[in-house]
């Protein structure tokens, strides 16, 4: 990742602290102070403090049961809960099924639209559009659009064009609901993982391919040979982006599905119980869980691309 | 990339049979053909369900639950817009996303700016901590600290002296908890604007006699508007679009943000048979557009404001 922004390095020498360095330096954490109060404030603090609720039974009607410590039995709990366990599976299932096929789309779509042709401006400015709106928004989209029943244009299609022998209830059978709420989130994010790779592909330098042409590259080979290795650290960095993202998905699934068991993520599943039920300290150690279950995917893909730079 | 070089030395080959397609004028509109056919259907893909909000939203009800299912309305009607906006509630919505992504966004900015004066432009001690520390959070999922925000805002919380005012069930709760991902975002971008600056006109400046406070006033920051203007949108954005701290930290509907509005719509118009969905399509269409048309605007410079906020991590 650093390699893009990295500054030429600078030849450094050993100095004595000036004065003009400590007063840089009392200056600019003077600046950093609203920032970093704010931080502390809304993410570092309540980090804090849902790892330590995760470790009491904290009601939020807390008038009910006086709050106490019960050490690890949230997570032991947890580790019981099928309900849970069932959302961990369906959220890396989700997670795979997008991420991969985000990845393949955006691919295809960021090499389109690197080649030159007339309204290539347009069509870059039309792909930010499904980004830019919310999820929710795509989500109540999408839902009319399967409607069950046959006023649901996906059905209408599907039968005319007869890949479909009679119009099915999406989001209601279990079978196609995890591709329908994949749809959604497949189209509004292909296009952003494509500008990310458009980025990518355009620090490529084009006399790379004149060259590999000119030796009679075939294209696929100039793809295998030269855009895919060169583009490795920006494929990196926007697989690890959108896994992030995928595994905390709430909208899409909230939307589609509200709580319905069997189809609910661990966001919902988290949000639910510690909102709705008001079981915060079960709803903590969830959170604290979900953490950790991110946190493994962050170590996993900064290791894969620390071995593969070797 | 060794081979190009090698291998050149002048070799001539046959003249393929797909170049001599590719060179000749007829050849090479049809090799030109496939590509264009991908370009459509990437370009359908992207815009069908737009087209279809705005049919259903122009469509009356009439037609819209009947079959065989039309693809253009033949009676046109503003109806569904006019539902839409004349209810209180969905207006209501609009205006509390408008001060609450407003909100964020300044006070992001104010602050972030700053930060990122101290980030871009200083050479001290501990400045690659807390950038690090500011890309993590940007990763930060917000699921993870949801219990502790929301008894932080239940009006029962007191640490030591501190006695947490009750935010629970107001705009407040939204404004203050996102800008746990709106604050490190803009710090992220906006450094990489500030560092980006040439260092002649602050060091002009401080040859003048400038102080840093006013070289930062009067220098930096109108060479990094267009920065702010981008790293603002984005901010805006993403808190119009947030919905896991809205629906869980607003009970009362005259407190909705515009997706829970959107989500719970089915009560207010309509008949208890069917649901609403002409109106919700036109209210799907009025929350979009704006943000059509700000990224239409501005999305060279959205592009550049994306790129280095994810890009060059």
């Amino acid at each position: 990742m650093s390699t893009v922004a990295t500054p030429a390095p600078v030849p450094r020498k050993r100095r004595r602290r000036t004065k003009l360095q400590r007063r840089q330096t009392r200056l600019g954490w003077l600046l950093l102070v609203p920032a970093l109060a704010v931080v502390a404030c809304v993410a570092i603090y309540p980090l804090g403090k849902t790892v330590y609720q995760s470790f009491t039974n904290q009601e939020f009607l807390a008038g009910l049961t006086p709050t106490k410590w019960v050490g690890l039995d949230n997570y032991r709990t947890l580790w019981h809960d099928t309900i849970f366990r069932d959302t961990v599976v369906l959220t890396i299932k989700f997670t795979a099924i997008t991420v991969s096929f985000e990845f393949v789309l955006g691919l295809i779509v960021a090499l389109v639209v690197n080649s030159s042709f007339k309204g290539r401006g347009v069509m870059r400015a039309v792909m930010l559009v499904p980004w830019a709106i919310p999820t929710v928004v795509a989500a109540k989209m999408w839902q009319w659009m399967l409607d069950d029943h046959t006023y649901g244009v996906i059905n209408d299609l599907g039968v005319r064009t007869h890949i479909l022998s009679h119009p099915h209830a999406w989001l209601a059978q279990a079978s196609t609901q995890l591709a329908s709420v994949s749809a959604v989130d497949i189209w509004k994010t292909t296009p952003f993982v494509a500008l990310l790779l458009l980025a990518g592909l355009q620090v490529i330098p084009n006399d790379l391919y004149e060259a590999a042409s000119v030796d009679g590259a075939s294209k696929l080979q100039q793809f295998w040979r030269i855009t895919l290795p060169l583009l490795r650290p920006a494929i990196l960095v926007t697989l690890i982006f959108r896994t992030l993202d995928a595994l905390r998905v709430f909208d899409v699934f909230q939307v589609f599905f509200g709580y319905r068991l069997n189809a609910q993520t661990m966001a919902v599943y988290t949000q639910s119980t510690t909102v709705n039920d008001g079981h915060v300290g079960y709803g903590a150690a969830m959170s604290v869980a979900i953490f950790l279950i991110i946190s493994l995917f962050v170590v996993i893909y900064v290791t894969f691309m620390r071995v593969t730079e070797e | 990339m060794t081979t190009a070089a090698e291998t050149t030395a002048g070799a001539v080959r046959p003249v393929s049979r797909s170049v001599r397609l590719r060179r000749s004028p007829m050849g090479r509109v049809l090799t030109k053909v496939p590509f264009w056919i991908l370009i459509l259907v990437i370009a359908v893909y992207a815009l069908f369900p737009f087209y279809w909000a705005l049919r259903s939203a122009i469509t009356p009800d009439t037609e819209l639950f009947s079959t065989p299912l039309k693809y253009f309305p033949s009676h046109p009607t503003w109806a569904h817009f006019h539902d839409a906006l004349s209810s209180s509630f969905f207006r209501r919505a609009l205006l509390n996303s408008t001060i609450v992504a407003g909100s964020v966004t300044l006070i992001s900015l104010a602050i972030g700016a700053v930060a990122a004066y101290a980030l871009g432009r200083f050479r001290f001690r501990g400045k690659s901590f807390v950038l690090y520390l500011m890309l993590s959070m940007t990763i930060f999922p917000q699921i993870a600290i949801l219990g502790a925000l929301y008894t932080m805002f239940s009006g029962f919380h007191i640490v030591g002296p501190i006695h947490f005012p009750k935010l629970y069930d107001t705009p407040w709760a939204l404004v203050f908890s996102y800008l746990i991902f709106t604050l490190p975002f803009t710090i992220w971008v906006l450094t990489s604007f500030m560092r980006a600056l040439p260092g002649d006109l602050e060091e002009a400046a401080y040859v003048d006699g400038a102080t840093p406070l006013q070289v930062f006033w009067k220098v930096l920051l109108p060479l990094i508007a267009p920065g702010l203007v981008t790293t603002g949108l984005l901010a805006f954005i993403a808190a119009w679009n947030e919905y896991l701290y809205a629906v869980s930290f607003i009970q009362s509907p005259s407190h909705y943000t515009v997706p829970v509005a959107i989500v719970s719509f089915s009560g207010t118009s309509g008949n208890a048979f069917q649901f609403p969905w002409g109106t919700v399509m036109a209210a799907t269409i009025v929350v979009t557009l704006p943000l059509i048309v700000a990224t239409l605007v501005l999305q060279r410079r959205i592009l550049a404001g994306l790129t280095a906020g994810a890009v060059k991590g």
